[in-house]
């Protein structure tokens, strides 16, 4: 069985993914920005030196990227930003798919009652604009980053729920599962051992699409000043920081927003291209 | 058609239940008590002041009593009293913004529809041409585009640097004393920024849409019969091809609401724009619980009314649909 899968995504997904250059462009982003928020810790440097002199000095020099107008270097406080939105991006998708999976499997496996119970209880959660349910919660609680991390996971499993339920409602009646069944699988073992893995690939590319819109939405948060709060640098919050200094500082601003661009570009179009790749129908 | 009609509209009443009934626990459960603001924030609030507002606002029942009794003024459309200073009723304060918050996503959709859906579709007939994939490069450029920050660099390019558009608000100061055309030009001037940050996510979203539905089009039955009978490339694709696409987009117009309505949250920050969006961010901030629990509830209507509208077109629109019942 593992076996299998592996040279299923090898054979079949990379083969389908190394001829798409834009999903290959976009898997070199997301290797970038790992390397990227790796590097942060072997540079010397502290991004949170302040140093009053060097304040809002232009890019070029020794501070490649500039400084901001408490002298603090630009690109060292990116790098650590990086790391910040990675952790942002990848556990809140964390939490909603596994929120997603929980509840989609449930539905989908024992169906009936449960299933429309849950499926009543999704279709609810979907008519709440998310941002107006992620602002509310985050107001009261303190906007720290592990905070902000579980509003966006728990407002955002909805979708995730509905594929897996999907899967499962087809995988259900398959003749392997009905086999395990018949050899007395209890249900546990059935959703998880023999179930899940064949539902897992829709998931992947709906999290590494929702890893983007977590970024997106950290950033949205922080415009709004209730997303990962400074000192800790985040891209959010230094695009936010450079809004006075916009009129003579620019970069203070344009590059924590390119860098936003880019890595969300990137997971997109890594998530379409695998997408494709796993249906090849899909593609045009 | 009416029974169709009556069978979505009674889908709607357990929805609504909870709809109010998620709004009311995001709330409740949340920490911290909604008269915070006024005690705890207020040096001059003396220890019974909370237990006396906390009477006047019902807080010292049980939570399941202040539901229903929340629930019950609600069915009679009151939505209570706002906590902040102006105590008015938070329907009268979301009545006013509504308005806004609609007109701003109704044009961006008008701006979103007029561009996605022609470009869509020549990237589909013209599938691998240099257009095709061009606009493909911009369409996942604009989904990864951090809306507010395009706001702020077109404010500070168009609006700070060449001065040709206002950053804020809907009217200029001197709006009073402008004659007619004026004020229209005044009007247009102060909405083209805002229109166009709102509409730039569901641009891209559109388009890419639109691509794919039409290039499923293309490969039908029909559109093959329609070619073989000799018909021009024009009317098979703008007559039959397109006619077909345009289906899946109502539907997809329809699920577009919650996103267009949360997004106004912060277009209408940015730009200073008195609808909705911003009054729900200033009574998160102020934790202006009535008003936080109505504008939720309002706006989750909004979806299901939106969803309600687009499967009532489609129905409408689609004659498999119309003539089934």
């Amino acid at each position: 069985m593992v076996v299998q899968r592996k040279s299923f995504w090898v054979q079949v997904v990379w083969g389908q993914l190394k001829h798409n250059r834009m999903a290959l462009f976009g898997g070199l982003i997301v290797l970038l920005m790992f390397l990227f928020a790796g590097l942060a810790s072997l540079l010397p440097g502290d991004p949170a030196a302040i140093d009053i002199k060097q304040a809002l000095l232009a890019p070029g020099g020794s501070h490649l990227l500039g400084t901001d107008d408490l002298g603090r270097d630009v690109l060292l406080r990116m790098l650590y930003g990086a790391r910040i939105s990675l952790l942002v991006g990848f556990v809140a998708v964390g939490i909603s798919t596994l929120l997603g999976i929980l509840v989609g499997a449930l539905a989908g496996f024992y169906g009936g009652w449960v299933d429309a119970l849950v499926m009543r209880f999704v279709d609810i959660m979907l008519c709440f604009p998310t941002f107006f349910l992620i602002l509310a919660v985050i107001a009261f609680l303190q906007p720290s980053i592990w905070n902000i991390m579980i509003v966006i996971g728990i407002t955002s499993w909805m979708g995730v729920a509905r594929l897996v339920r999907a899967e499962f409602l087809s995988l259900r009646e398959r003749e392997f599962v009905l086999a395990a069944r018949a050899v007395g699988a209890s249900d546990l073992r059935l959703i998880f051992r023999h179930m899940l893995p064949n539902a897992l690939s829709p998931v992947l590319v709906s999290a590494t699409l929702g890893i983007a819109g977590a970024i997106l939405t950290e950033s949205a948060l922080s415009f709004l000043g209730i997303g990962v709060q400074p000192p800790t640098p985040s891209w959010g919050n230094m695009l936010i920081a450079g809004k006075q200094t916009l009129g003579y500082a620019w970069w203070l601003s344009v590059f924590p927003g390119l860098a936003i661009l880019v890595t969300v570009l990137g997971y997109n179009l890594l998530g379409e291209g695998v997408r494709d790749a796993l249906d090849p129908r899909l593609k045009d | 058609m009416y029974r169709y009609l009556l069978h979505r509209l009674l889908m709607m009443v357990p929805l609504l239940i909870g709809i109010t009934l998620i709004s009311f626990t995001v709330i409740h459960l949340a920490p911290g008590e909604p008269t915070d603001m006024q005690t705890q924030m207020n040096p001059q609030a003396g220890s019974d002041l909370q237990a006396k507002l906390h009477k006047q606002y019902g807080l010292d029942k049980p939570l399941p009593e202040q539901y229903l009794l929340w629930l019950g003024r609600l069915v009679r459309l009151d939505f209570g009293e706002s906590f902040a200073q102006d105590n008015r009723p938070v329907l009268d304060k979301i009545a006013e913004r509504l308005p806004v918050t609609i007109l701003l996503n109704l044009l961006s959709l008008a701006v979103i529809l007029a561009i996605a859906l022609p470009l869509g579709v020549i990237s589909a007939v013209r599938r691998n041409s240099f257009f095709d994939r061009a606009t493909t490069v911009l369409v996942f450029v604009g989904f990864a585009m951090p809306s507010f920050w395009l706001a702020l660099l077109l404010m500070d390019w168009l609006g700070v640097r060449l001065g040709v558009l206002p950053v804020s608000g809907l009217k200029s100061l001197g709006y009073e004393y402008m004659n007619l055309s004026s004020q229209l030009f005044d009007r247009i001037s102060h909405l083209i920024l805002p229109v166009f940050i709102a509409a730039l996510g569901g641009l891209a979203g559109f388009s890419r849409y639109m691509r794919s539905t039409m290039l499923d089009v293309i490969r039908q039955d029909y559109i093959m019969t329609a070619r073989a009978k000799g018909l021009s490339e024009r009317v098979v694709i703008y007559k039959h091809a397109l006619r077909n696409a345009l289906l899946p987009v109502i539907t997809i117009l329809g699920l577009s609401v919650p996103g267009l309505i949360g997004g106004s949250v912060i277009f209408e920050t940015i730009f200073a724009i008195p609808g909705m969006g911003k009054l729900f961010y200033d009574g998160v901030m102020m934790r202006d619980y009535p008003l936080i629990m109505g504008v939720l509830v309002i706006g989750a209507v909004l979806t299901l009314v939106g969803n309600l509208l687009a499967d009532l077109s489609y129905a409408l629109a689609d004659p498999r649909i119309r003539n089934s019942e």
